[in-house]
């Protein structure tokens, strides 16, 4: 069992921290879930893909550097560490990415990934729709054959930052006669100014217009934009929330990062002779440190060949629990401060709010460790 | 970067978890807790013959040592198997000795120690469980089975002459006496501070590898108890509510485990990481705390009785989350250097 660094993990960390310490913005950048902010922080993207930052583990030839799961592990801990700004670029980066290595066209992937490397292209999830949240397969948006290709028709919601973004992927019911309700989805991509689609922003809890729904009607997409085999999309969208869920959507940097900041409020605002706080404080710390090494061995594991599998459901209660209870704990620390709407803290914790909700909540989550990692019978959900 | 169990690490902890369960450790248990000392002696021979103790033994003294990592492995099957005794005290005695010659003081360890990594003799050791404990000398536990009762009175280390009236623990496997005053005096002076600190930093490892261990048994028996208890014309495990708990505390048992073996990789490479001790202490014993909880309440009634072998573990889950230091006391040592 071994917890050091390799001369090569050492010299990158020591290359992207130097990178950092040069270019990453003295002041924040405006809220990403705004226009300006979103402006600004594809700018962003595009300065860090011209030093090739913004996807270290890509093969080179779509803009990373080819590096493992370690060493992009190494690149999150100094990138946060590094006080740099949210990826504006993540829906697609690790949700759509990983599916078209996996399932899509050599093709598709030359066409798709180098745009959204440099930000150029940003990408938006079009999962959800009203009636269909957790039970995700009875989606009724369709998707019909038409000359060449297909034609969208119907509603996703809550798909975030689509009020601004350029494109969009999701699962569409192609066969309407499949007899489960998880046969016969297809999964597409399409253009968010395509003629047919309308999307309206939605205001976020904070009111900020994060989020976004979109109506489709008859939206033509070519048969070039379909991911896999027609009626193949729930296989593939799962395949796809394993990453969601799993290593690539909370690296342990972030929160390695955002425990240290919280030690200094704590250093700063904290009463000394309030143990209550204190323990909480001790607990972020605690859980940065165990996020960090679960990680370590997850990636040691998949280095090895193996599947992330269910593994991936315990990784995604824990972060997204632990992200809530840190942002908590920072409001606390801040007093009648920490009612306040604007500022670091106020935004992550509303962003905080969303984590047990999204990539599959955290009920459906425990569901799936109590049957797949401890093998206990299938219920009423 | 590779962490992961080796192979060998893997084989030594299969072929501990064969033995113990070849060796009814739930007799052996309920007969220590009984005044029938003899089958858990005789696993202490296994044990020892094992290699188990030799791990904190340092090689020039006829040990395999300090291998903490192992150590680590072994104390998770330890606790798996709920089993009796100063296990961690005697670990705990071997690194205050092997460290006392390190700096200096060898004549203890000489005599000792040997003896001690054969399994021949056994120690319960007393001594603060943090630098500003409120408590200068806790109990000894299991005094009146021990070999030898030693003693840490700030820089002065003592072989005590006996110890006071046993106390019943929570758990009636721990048996907890006051070490009695006076003895031997078997050394003095700062390396005794020291080589203290470094006792307990491994009595936290091997603590919080039994509560890992006990956490593990206790959940297992619980998901197995679930498959096949029905109630309502259905197995109790298919009922969300059980699920989700049970979930909750695999997740709480899967985050310990790495912070348990990131703190055995960190003495491993000689460090002295007394936060990430405090950090996986903390997490495993709250971890198998929840663990004896949930148990208790997915078996209901029939888990509130003494009957079932469940008891054994189930007890032992509280006394190990505060032995060698408590919550609060270690959630204090994690932001120690912060402060």
């Amino acid at each position: 069992m071994d917890l050091s660094y390799t001369r090569t993990e050492e010299a990158f960390r020591a290359e992207a921290r130097e990178w950092l310490r040069e270019h990453v913005p003295a002041e924040p950048l405006p809220s990403l879930e705004t226009a300006a902010g979103f402006a600004a922080h594809r700018a962003w993207e595009a300065e860090l893909a011209a030093a090739r930052w913004s996807v270290v583990s890509w093969p080179e030839e779509y803009g990373g550097r080819g590096v493992d799961l370690a060493h992009w592990l190494v690149f999150e801990e100094e990138y946060w560490a590094a006080g740099a700004p949210g990826r504006v670029s993540q829906n697609g980066v690790q949700l759509l990415a990983p599916t078209l290595f996996d399932h899509g066209t050599a093709e598709q992937r030359a066409r798709v990934l180098p745009s959204m490397a440099t930000g150029e292209t940003v990408w938006a999830q079009a999962w959800s729709e009203p009636e269909a949240g957790s039970d995700l397969a009875s989606l009724t948006s369709r998707a019909v054959r038409t000359d060449g290709g297909w034609l969208l028709s119907g509603q996703k919601t809550w798909s975030s930052r689509a009020a601004f973004a350029d494109r969009a992927f999701g699962i569409f019911r192609s066969d309407p006669d499949a007899d489960r309700p998880h046969r016969g989805l297809t999964y597409l991509m399409f253009d968010l100014r395509a003629p047919g689609v309308t999307v309206r922003p939605i205001g976020r809890l904070d009111g900020k217009p994060a989020f976004a729904e979109l109506f489709l009607d008859e939206v033509f997409v070519p048969d070039a934009d379909v991911i896999g085999e027609p009626g193949q999309g729930w296989r593939i969208a799962m395949s796809t929330t394993g990453n969601e869920r799993g290593l690539m959507l909370r690296s342990p940097g972030r929160f390695l990062a955002a425990a240290d900041r919280l030690v200094g409020l704590w250093r700063a605002e904290g009463d000394p002779a309030d143990s209550a706080l204190r323990d909480r404080v001790a607990d972020a710390v605690i859980g940065a440190r165990a996020y960090q090494l679960f990680t370590a061995g997850a990636a040691a594991r998949l280095a090895t060949g193996a599947a992330a599998g269910a593994d991936s459901s315990l990784n995604k209660v824990f972060w997204s629990e632990y992200d809530l209870a840190l942002h908590e704990t920072a409001l606390d620390l801040l007093g009648p401060d920490g009612e306040l709407a604007d500022g670091a803290w106020a935004e992550g914790y509303v962003f905080s709010l969303a984590g047990p909700l999204y990539a599959g909540t955290n009920e459906i989550q425990r569901d799936i460790i109590a049957e797949r990692l401890l093998g206990l019978p299938k219920g009423r959900r | 970067m590779g962490f992961l169990p080796t192979d060998e690490q893997r084989a030594f902890a299969r072929s501990l978890d064969a033995m113990l369960t070849a060796s009814d450790t739930p007799a052996a248990i309920r007969a220590w807790a009984g005044g029938e000392p003899g089958p858990g002696r005789a696993l202490w021979g296994r044990l020892a013959e094992a290699g188990v103790f030799a791990l904190a033994v340092p090689e020039a003294y006829e040990g395999m040592g300090p291998l903490p990592v192992e150590l680590a492995h072994a104390f998770v099957e330890l606790g798996r198997h709920a089993v009796p005794g100063p296990v961690v005290e005697t670990v705990a005695t071997a690194v205050l000795l092997g460290e006392l010659a390190r700096l200096g003081e060898p004549g203890p360890a000489k005599r000792l120690l040997p003896g001690l990594a054969a399994g021949e003799w056994t120690a319960t050791l007393a001594a603060p469980a943090t630098r500003a404990a409120r408590h200068p000398v806790p109990y000894a536990l299991d005094a009146d089975r021990a070999d030898a009762v030693l003693v840490v009175r700030g820089e002065e280390l003592w072989r005590a002459p006996g110890h006071g009236p046993v106390r019943v623990s929570a758990d009636p496997a721990r048996r907890l006496a006051r070490p009695a005053p006076g003895g031997e005096l078997l050394a003095e002076g700062p390396a005794v501070a020291a080589a203290a600190a470094a006792a307990r930093r491994w009595a936290m490892l091997a603590t919080a590898a039994q509560s890992l261990g006990v956490g593990l048994a206790l959940l297992d028996r619980s998901v197995a108890y679930a498959r096949q208890r029905t109630q309502f014309g259905a197995p109790i495990g298919s009922f969300q509510a059980v699920k989700h708990r049970l979930a909750d505390t695999l997740l709480a048992l899967e985050f310990a485990r790495p912070l348990l073996f990131g703190a055995a990789v960190a003495l491993a490479d000689g460090r002295a990481p007394d936060g990430d001790l405090a950090a996986a202490k903390v997490t495993a014993g709250e971890a198998g705390y929840g663990a004896a909880r949930t148990a208790l309440q997915v078996h209901g009634a029939v888990g509130y009785t003494e009957e079932l072998d469940l008891s054994l573990w189930l007890r032992k889950a509280r006394p190990l989350r505060d032995a060698w230091g408590a919550p609060a006391a270690c959630r204090a040592a994690v932001l120690a250097p912060y402060a």
